[in-house]
């Protein structure tokens, strides 16, 4: 090894930024993503097993190794909790890593690393050894993949103090969300929806959120992504998409349907959530996860702090069910479909007092 | 004894047998000077004072637990006084309070951990070169590989051989080489050649289980073949031999020749803590067969001996280990607890709305702000 293998990456950073809009893939946004913040910041390492050479199982790694070299895109021994105590080790050393775990069943054999040691190293330290370390977690299921390859991890890691967790929903998002994730100097799980890999979309590169209030600032909190009046539905990842379709159909009927995509999991945009929900007054949280204990209670409970007054009707969640992630042939009806998004939907409409 | 192999005997640095030995690169190290032998004896009564001080501390409430290190002071010693601490970092456990002692840490700021003050020890880990006091055994060793991979990214290590590489040392036990981590570092290391010394402390015991129910073959040591790794089982009762033995491995690894792995023998001769009660799996006559002669107490008859020391030297070392220990229990008696505002600031560096929103009621409702 020697200084020649990190100065590679400083010589790519006076590359143009983008700007203006492209179609991307989320495979092709992440990808560049990571091969921005590889040039911007030369301390910044893309890691795990098979992320160099081959690119990654999912290809979001493609072609960093060629161009940053085997310095700062390595692939790594077949080890998840090794993968994330090095990421520990190497933030201590002034390093932000950027591993990834080939798939988000992979994250339970380093939760120890995670939990244990990432999450508090701040802590512990009391502040001398931040963990600036970025966990990208291919997440969610719909690819009709093995066992532990279509996990929901997103409830678990957002109950550790000391961690953040993020999810995109499209490639502008993913692009965006990463470019952010991996410049904080705090944790954060980044769980891309693997379901999504492959769909395009338009990537707005000068602004994270053009439309937003937020406009040209930094890519925090939650975004509506289609304004209704009738009733707010509230995802995040791949669920945002199939709730835009909801929101599409219902339409038909005439019902006018809010899709606020929470991007945030830890923080949740409570703002973002009373801000749509007072004036829909009707809410359904929607999610891959298992219901029991999953991010829709603890959305719920935000929408009913602060809207307690204003609702309709209680907070309806569309969820997984409290079983193991199933068989492919299975998961269709696992995951929430359509019909029963808008089976949620009627019985907020629908619902009355006494 | 039986419960595990027996310690080498004799001074300088015990190795095993063989190839593995061989393949410890870098030059013999400087033999010890005599000023540096009456460093380390006192470096080592003022370790077993504070040590033993410790756990009068806990029977008097002063702190609510201690984990003594007692009979383990030859071993924490010699391995921490070999560290360089204007490049090398080492990764302790919770029983290495003899290192911390060796390599200059602030000793209230270390020993508030065991006052309940704050986990990881109010000393600034950077500065001190000592992670954060660690409760999950075997949680620290990746580190420890982490931070030397990247000494070897940041083209200190690896590529030159003048000496001027930072090296990792990870302590851990015979109890913790059963964890997955510990394999999985020394996988990780060997196969990126990082500049790690696996520091082992073969202390006999993991609270209540003898390494004869726990590390399978009976030497950790010998695992070290598998990952193509050099080792050195010596006697972690000789301070001399631990101080030599560690130095080597310092200078392998700092030449760029990958990870050593290093286990030094010795024995827990008090309690797994000031909660537990060794009376319930062993015997002090089980005690007495199997510690062997008081690291201490050998390193003292070898200095008088060989005239290094004399009884007025010892008698200084022990005056000057009280004072120390007078002045540590001042500085616990006065630590009063962290303000309560910490709990939420050192969460994060950046913090988050909700965060702020519970610190905001804790103060409202617990400090009446």
């Amino acid at each position: 090894m020697s200084n020649a293998i990190l100065e590679s990456g400083a010589a790519m950073a006076d590359r143009a930024p983008r700007h203006g809009v492209e179609e991307l893939s989320m495979q092709q946004a992440l990808n560049l993503a990571l091969d921005e913040v590889l040039a911007e910041n030369p301390k910044t390492l893309v890691f795990g097993e098979d992320c160099g050479r081959l690119g990654g199982v999912f290809r979001i790694t493609d072609g960093l190794q060629a161009k940053y070299g085997t310095g700062r895109v390595f692939d790594t021994p077949l080890a998840e909790s090794g993968i994330l105590g090095m990421s520990a080790g190497l933030a201590m050393a002034g390093f932000h890593p950027i591993p990834e775990v080939q798939f988000d069943g992979f994250a339970y054999p380093a939760i120890n690393q995670i939990v244990c040691q990432i999450a508090r190293m701040n802590y512990r330290s009391r502040g001398t050894m931040p963990m600036p370390v970025t966990l990208r977690v291919p997440s969610f299921g719909g690819i009709r993949a093995p066992e532990h390859h279509g996990e929901s991890l997103e409830a678990l890691f957002a109950h550790v103090p000391g961690l953040k967790v993020v999810s995109p929903s499209n490639p502008h998002e993913a692009y965006h969300l990463l470019k952010y994730a991996a410049t904080r100097p705090d944790p954060v799980i980044f769980m891309e929806p693997k379901s999504r890999y492959w769909q395009k979309g338009e990537v707005t590169f000068d602004s994270a959120d053009p439309a937003g209030s937020a406009a040209g600032g930094p890519p925090t909190g939650a975004k509506v992504m289609r304004e209704g009046r009738h009733v707010t539905l509230i995802a995040w990842g791949a669920m945002v998409a199939r709730c835009l379709q909801v929101a599409g159909l219902a339409a038909e009927d005439g019902i006018d349907v809010e899709v606020l995509d929470l991007r945030w999991l830890k923080p949740i945009d409570a703002a973002a959530l009373a801000a749509s929900v007072r004036k829909t007054r009707r809410a359904v949280v929607v999610h891959e996860a298992p219901l029991t204990s999953g991010l829709g209670a603890e959305v719920a409970q935000l929408i009913t702090q602060s809207c307690f007054d204003t609702l309709k009707a209680p907070v309806e969640r569309i969820t997984g069910f409290d079983v193991p992630y199933p068989s492919g042939d299975l998961e269709d009806e696992y995951i929430p479909n359509i019909d029963r998004i808008l089976f949620g939907i009627q019985r907020v409409l629908e619902y009355r007092r006494g | 004894m039986d419960t595990m192999p027996s310690p080498a005997t004799g001074s300088g640095a015990g190795q095993l047998p063989g190839p593995l030995s061989r393949q410890l690169s870098g030059a013999p190290a400087e033999p010890l000077t005599d000023d540096q032998l009456r460093e380390l004896y006192s470096l080592m009564v003022a370790v077993r004072h504070l040590d033993t001080s410790a756990i009068a501390w806990q029977r008097q409430g002063l702190i609510p637990g201690y984990a003594p290190e007692l009979g383990q002071e030859a071993a924490q010693v010699g391995s921490g006084y070999a560290v360089d601490t204007t490049r090398d970092f080492v990764f302790p456990t919770y029983r290495e309070m003899g290192v911390a002692r060796a390599m200059g840490v602030d000793m209230v700021a270390y020993m508030s951990t065991h006052k309940a003050t704050w986990h990881g020890g109010l000393y600034n880990p950077l500065e001190s070169r000592l992670a954060p006091i660690q409760a999950v055994v075997g949680g620290s060793v990746l580190h420890a590989v982490g931070w030397a991979h990247g000494q070897t990214l940041s083209g200190i290590a690896g590529t030159n051989t003048d000496g001027t590489a930072g090296v990792a040392m990870t302590y851990f036990g015979d109890g913790a080489s059963s964890q997955g981590d510990v394999h999985e570092a020394m996988n990780f290391a060997a196969v990126m050649r990082a500049p790690v010394v696996f520091f082992v402390q073969n202390n006999g015991w993991a609270i209540s289980v003898p390494t004869e129910r726990q590390v399978a073959g009976g030497s950790v040591a010998a695992r070290a073949a598998g990952y193509g790794m050099p080792a050195l089982q010596i006697d972690g009762n000789d301070v001399v031999a631990v101080v030599e033995a560690t130095r080597r491995a310092f200078a392998h690894a700092r030449a760029g020749n990958g990870p050593v792995l290093i286990e030094a023998m010795t024995y827990r001769r008090g309690p797994h803590s000031t909660s537990d009660d060794p009376g319930r799996y062993r015997s002090l006559n089980d005690e007495r067969d199997d510690a062997g002669e008081d690291p201490v107490e050998r390193f003292r008859k070898r200095l008088l001996a060989d005239g290094v020391a004399d009884e007025s030297f010892f008698a200084e070392a022990l005056a000057a280990a009280k004072t120390e220990e007078e002045h540590i229990r001042a500085g616990i008696q006065a630590l009063g607890p962290r303000p309560g505002m910490e709990m939420f600031d050192l969460v994060f560096q950046e913090t988050t709305p909700a965060l702020q929103a519970q610190a905001a009621s804790w103060r409202e409702e617990s400090e009446h702000v």
